[in-house]
């Protein structure tokens, strides 16, 4: 996985990347970047992956903060 | 597939646009004027005096072209020796908020130190604006 930063982000989120909160649903609820769904890490496996991402395009995760 | 290292908390504190039950929100950023006068380093406080004179505000604040926010010019800089060099009277790094704090403890904590404005800022220092307590609500 590539870490990136901010400019980084908006510029696959303009290229139409698949954006991931990894956080739980309520704080996913509440508040979230625009257009992001939501895969709760303690829900994430490769069948939920399969079901939810289209592998043709790039994929984001973000959770919090960096810690 | 990437990770967006800083996350949420980036984000939101940059006051870019959000979804979710809490995006109507009003934070500290939807507050922010853009109607102090900013110079640079290099400028004559004389100068600046003359632009600050018929601002809102009895300060000015010194930046870099993009923005990056440098310092303030106090009242008592500003009424100083006129040629002198903004750079070289200028408060170092002032304090500021981000533009996604919440405007209700915002405007409980400048009214418990008795100030009347807030300098807001991104994350990488950039100039937002300018809030005045008045205005946050509370």
């Amino acid at each position: 996985m590539k870490s990136i930063g901010l400019a980084r982000l908006r510029e696959l989120m303009s290229a139409g990347a698949q954006v991931v909160e990894v956080l739980p649903r309520p704080e996913y609820a509440e508040l979230h970047l625009p257009g992001a769904i939501n895969l709760p890490l303690k829900e994430l496996d490769a069948a939920s992956a399969r079901e939810r991402l289209d592998p043709a395009r790039p994929v984001v995760v973000y959770c919090w903060d960096s810690l | 597939m990437h990770d967006y290292v800083n996350g949420k908390a980036e984000w939101l504190a940059y006051g870019l646009p959000s979804e979710g039950e809490r995006a109507a929100e009003k934070r500290v950023g939807s507050f922010a004027h853009d109607d102090v006068v900013v110079c640079g380093l290099d400028e004559r406080v004389g100068e600046v005096r003359e632009r600050v004179e018929p601002s809102p505000y009895g300060f000015a604040l010194v930046a870099t072209e993009s923005r990056v926010l440098l310092g303030r010019l106090r009242r008592a800089a500003l009424e100083g020796d006129p040629s002198a060099i903004a750079g070289d009277v200028m408060e170092a790094g002032p304090s500021t908020v981000r533009p996604d704090q919440d405007p209700g403890e915002l405007a409980e904590k400048l009214r418990s130190k008795d100030l009347h404005t807030a300098v807001v800022s991104t994350p990488d220092g950039r100039l937002v604006g300018v809030v005045r307590a008045a205005e946050l609500g509370a």
